[in-house]
């Protein structure tokens, strides 16, 4: 009970803090909106409609491009970790296209797929892919090489000795690049959505950058709140679960 | 332990033959000779111990025998069938790092079970929970492996080496990493295990108490290449105590045997 009592304190004060230097007239209301402001916002945005509207857009794209960038990123990243010829072909270009900021696919996105969703899956599927092929590829190269033994002389061999034996020994490594990518993809679909606009659908990086036209703080400081706040709810509903699998299993970050 | 009215059909153990089995490795500057012309044979249902130093092959040759390494020059007979890769004949009790971390203790033994398609999965879960019985931890079936002691994690790798069926079985130094107590227990529940299940043993280790706890006969090895030097047969009644006066005599003279080889091969390397 006592720690949720300290995150609802913690988040309160920051709320009051916010609240006390709206009011103390500092700075233009246009500039910085009181935290109530941004509440009215955020209410008739949910009554009207577009906020619902713009959170389904934004996250349809963000699941389905992550789901196929994992889909690629995972075998991609087991045949690298097979052979070395892999490893310095498609892994260094793996590398370095995880370094390449993925806001700088939204350019050639455009060009290649013009103003549509497929421009927007693009650009979350190369945020995606090439930490989770890392990743794997890490993971597969770094564990025991015993566990594929014992696994062969129990008969795994084959696509069974990657599916049971490979694959979940790698899984502490799989996940954080699964983490990682997600947090890629979550970045570079804002990117994309504040860069170009597509008459498909208006995700919430479109709502934050019409804000910005419309000179509309409220908008701005109001969305960007939505954002942070489904980036932790994913945190938690997507990644958490594994992580607590991993660490039961493995008996790993026990207090 | 308790006598199981429902034991599980056990195949009857292999003949095993080693023939002129030479292996090398070669790396991009060196050439390591590793094994050395050797030949022994082991009869079905015999428990043989493999002892010898760092450096002498016996983890290699361990390999060679489970199909996981291909000599050189020799073969490898089981019933007298040329072992070309690994089978569920001969199987491989690895030391304890080789138990799987994602499965729990009633996964790993499940995991050879599940690869044999002969069998219901009725029957797997049946011959899986028997053989957690035998090594008395039934009661552990849901741990993971990092919640299990030394031993207990010994006891699952025996299990799940165990679960297949397999006529020969290839032990990997199984009571290096353990402490004295848990030693001394694991070490008679071996030889009740291997007199209830009668396996074809092969054990290797560089402990010469350990060996002359298990075998029948100890075969010593020398290193670099690693060579059969010579043979002990162990004529001690059993179940034995791996801390007996009478065995720890065995073993000294063993260990003397060793000494001298030992040194023989310094000398020839100065």
């Amino acid at each position: 009970m006592r720690r949720p009592l300290v995150v609802a304190i913690f988040f309160l004060l920051l709320l009051g803090i916010w609240q006390i230097a709206a009011a103390s007239g500092r700075w233009s209301p246009v500039l910085l909106p009181s935290p109530a402001l941004v509440g009215e916002y955020l209410w008739g945005a949910l009554r009207d409609g577009s906020l619902g509207e713009a959170v389904i857009v934004t996250l349809k794209r963000l699941l389905i491009g992550y789901a196929i960038g994992v889909i690629i990123g995972l075998p991609l990243g087991l045949l690298t970790s097979t052979s070395d010829y892999f490893e310095d072909t498609i892994g260094a270009l793996a590398l370095g296209l995880q370094t390449l900021p993925s806001v700088c696919w939204v350019p050639l996105a455009l060009l290649w797929f013009g103003q549509t969703e497929a421009a927007m899956l693009f650009v979350v599927v190369m945020g995606t892919v090439w930490s989770v092929v890392i990743a794997t590829d890490t993971g597969a190269r770094t564990i025991p090489p015993i566990y594929a033994r014992a696994g062969r002389t129990m008969g795994s061999e084959g696509f069974d000795k990657w599916t049971r034996v490979i694959l979940p020994a790698s899984l502490p490594f799989v996940v954080s690049g699964m983490k990682q990518g997600w947090a890629f993809a979550w970045r570079s679909l804002m990117a994309a959505e504040i860069f170009v606009t597509i008459l498909t659908g208006f995700g919430l990086g479109h709502l934050l950058q019409y804000g910005r036209e419309l000179s509309a703080m409220d908008q701005v400081i109001g969305i960007m709140i939505v954002i942070v706040v489904i980036g932790l709810i994913a945190d938690k509903a997507l990644f958490s679960p594994w992580e607590r699998m991993l660490h039961r299993r493995w008996g790993t970050g026990l207090k | 332990m308790i006598a199981h009215d429902s034991e599980p059909r056990a195949s009857p153990p292999a003949e095993l033959v080693v023939e002129g089995v030479d292996k090398w490795f070669r790396t991009d500057r060196t050439i390591t000779h590793a094994i050395e012309d050797m030949s022994f044979r082991v009869a079905g249902g015999e428990f043989i111990c493999l002892v010898g130093p760092s450096g002498c092959g016996k983890s290699t040759l361990l390999d060679i025998i489970a199909g996981l390494k291909t000599p050189e020059k020799g073969r490898v007979l089981a019933d007298g069938q040329l072992v070309q890769g690994p089978g569920r004949h001969r199987l491989v009790m690895f030391q304890e790092s080789a138990l799987f971390p994602w499965l729990n203790v009633f996964g790993n033994v499940m995991f050879g079970l599940r690869r044999k398609r002969e069998l219901t999965n009725r029957e797997r879960r049946t011959i899986a929970d028997y053989h957690l019985e035998l090594v008395g931890l039934e009661k552990y079936k849901k741990a993971y492996v990092h919640e299990l002691s030394g031993g207990m994690k010994q006891r699952v790798a025996l299990a799940r080496s165990l679960a297949p069926d397999p006529r020969v079985l290839l032990m990997d130094e199984p009571l290096s990493a353990l402490d004295a107590i848990t030693r001394e227990q694991l070490c008679y529940d071996i030889q009740d295990i291997w007199q209830r299940r009668r396996k074809t043993i092969v054990l290797v280790t560089h402990d010469v108490r350990e060996a002359v706890c298990f075998a029948d006969r100890v075969i010593l090895l020398s290193p670099s290449p690693g060579r059969i030097r010579e043979e002990f047969r162990i004529p001690l009644p059993r179940p034995r105590d791996i801390n007996s006066p009478e065995l720890a005599h065995i073993a000294q003279r063993i260990t003397a045997a060793l000494k001298g080889y030992l040194t023989e091969t310094n000398e020839a390397a100065e």
